[in-house]
């Protein structure tokens, strides 16, 4: 009956995924949208940008599950306040012509899904990026903004079956240990990238909203350098999307069960 | 063309198709009404473009994302307009089609549908849609998933209007119907196997 209110919310499906590295950070995706028992489409992408007219934030994107109206406001409300942020007002931090950094980006998500504590906006959240110093970082939320800084994540419909995976594989320090020990995961890009990639064949197995091939989003801290354009910039990095979803992958799903068989 | 109002089949001639500008055509399913109201929403959408007089007018992918933002909105409100909302159009050589449900779910592919479209129609389509079908090739698809929906879908009636737009413009077509066939063999005796029912 209309007058339950649960109408206005629908689970969408698919799961987010991300790693963090020394140098580096992979966020991926995939690319089903369901609606209760059937597929909307087969191509919708999860990561959004950030960007906004002139500067995109390119020092982080959003994976975001989930209810896909709510998703697509979310990412809308939050390229308006970078915009906002970056260009309008001069605020101590948010100098004109420097993008917000991955860490203020992420306290601003969290406020932002807050003040919706109400009417939540339904999305299940992860937030990949380049810290201040160029160490990959992973933020990764529940639906009203509490959030955490974390090695790796996962979220979604699949987020349940992934998990217990990528803790066995990435095995991070216990976040109580004093002093506090390095979240981010000593493997190289390519392993985190194949990790990702299994991970995601096996979650297509058995959650019927997931599907096997990702979008990647990845991150990768270049060096320290000056620059003229932007002179407060201490680092380059490098964002590129890397997916081919035709590219058969032959280790798929194998690389992974010899990993966990002889760790 | 059918409008239904519950069970029954109250209106026979409800024309679910309009095009929008230049660029757009857009088709709906659910309360005709409100159909009517997003017609005037976007009736002020465009009558303000013009107003512009610059030589730039508003295409399918703009539509899309304006239909997207008055549904989401209204679903936000929880005073939803009740439809789901089929946009499609070409502008300067580029096709756009799209979907956009009465709580904002929206997306973009080569084939959508609305309602029980998503159960009978789309996988007929996944099976056959190809890059570069021809118009006559496209129409033979539409027709076979209509032809289905015809046959399966209870509020479907044998009329249906086919719209085309292209770079030059946009035709919608008289309204037609399908030829239907019944005669299969299982139909003529109906209780053959089972006595005593209906």
């Amino acid at each position: 009956m209309a007058l339950r209110g649960d109408w206005v919310y629908e689970n969408n499906g698919g799961t987010c995924v991300a790693i963090a590295g020394s140098d580096y950070c992979v966020v991926a995706a995939d690319t089903r949208l369901s609606v209760g028992y059937s597929i909307h489409t087969r191509d919708y992408s999860k990561i959004c940008n950030l960007c906004d007219l002139l500067f995109p934030a390119d020092k982080c994107v959003l994976a975001s599950s989930g209810f896909q109206g709510d998703m697509k406001a979310l990412q809308k409300n939050l390229a308006a306040k970078h915009l906002v942020s970056v260009h309008l007002l001069h605020i101590y931090q948010h100098q004109h012509n420097k993008q917000m950094s991955c860490p203020a980006m992420a306290r601003l998500l969290s406020n932002t899904l807050y003040y919706k504590r109400f009417f939540p906006y339904y999305t299940f959240n992860i937030l990949g990026g380049l810290d201040n110093e160029g160490k990959g970082c992973v933020y990764t939320y529940d639906a009203v903004g509490s959030y955490e800084r974390v090695g790796y994540s996962c979220q979604g419909t699949g987020g349940a079956l992934i998990m217990p995976v990528l803790d066995n594989q990435l095995k991070s320090p216990s976040p109580l240990l004093l002093p506090a020990r390095d979240a981010v995961t000593p493997l190289s890009e390519s392993e985190a990238v194949d990790l990702v990639k299994d991970v995601f064949a096996s979650a297509t197995e058995r959650d019927i909203y997931t599907v096997r091939f990702p979008i990647f989003f990845f991150f990768q801290f270049l060096a320290f350098c000056e620059s003229d354009i932007f002179p407060t910039q201490q680092h380059a990095y490098s964002s590129r999307v890397l997916n081919d979803p035709n590219e058969y992958d032959p280790l798929i799903g194998f690389r992974l069960s010899y990993r966990i068989m002889h760790k | 063309m059918a409008g239904s109002y519950g069970s029954t089949l109250r209106y026979k001639n409800v024309e679910r198709i309009k095009s929008i500008g230049k660029h757009t055509l857009l088709g709906a399913s659910g309360e005709v009404s409100d159909f009517q109201e997003i017609l005037r929403y976007l009736d002020e959408l465009i009558i303000y473009d013009n107003m512009w007089d610059d030589g730039n007018s508003l295409g399918p992918k703009e539509v899309h994302n304006y239909l997207t933002r008055v549904m989401y909105n209204r679903r936000n409100k929880f005073d939803p307009l009740f439809n789901s909302l089929v946009v499609g159009g070409v502008k300067n050589g580029q096709k756009y089609l799209g979907m956009v449900g009465m709580i904002g779910t929206h997306y973009e592919d080569n084939h959508v549908a609305t309602g029980f479209g998503n159960h009978l129609a789309r996988p007929l389509m996944r099976a056959e849609w190809h890059e570069d079908m021809s118009f006559e090739e496209a129409v033979k698809l539409l027709e076979k998933c209509l032809l289905v929906l015809l046959y399966r879908d209870r509020s479907a009636i044998n009329k249906f209007q086919i719209a085309k737009i292209t770079e030059e413009g946009v035709t919608i077509s008289e309204p037609y119907a399908l030829k239907t066939f019944w005669g299969f063999l299982a139909f003529q005796n109906p209780t053959k196997g089972a006595e005593g029912s209906w």
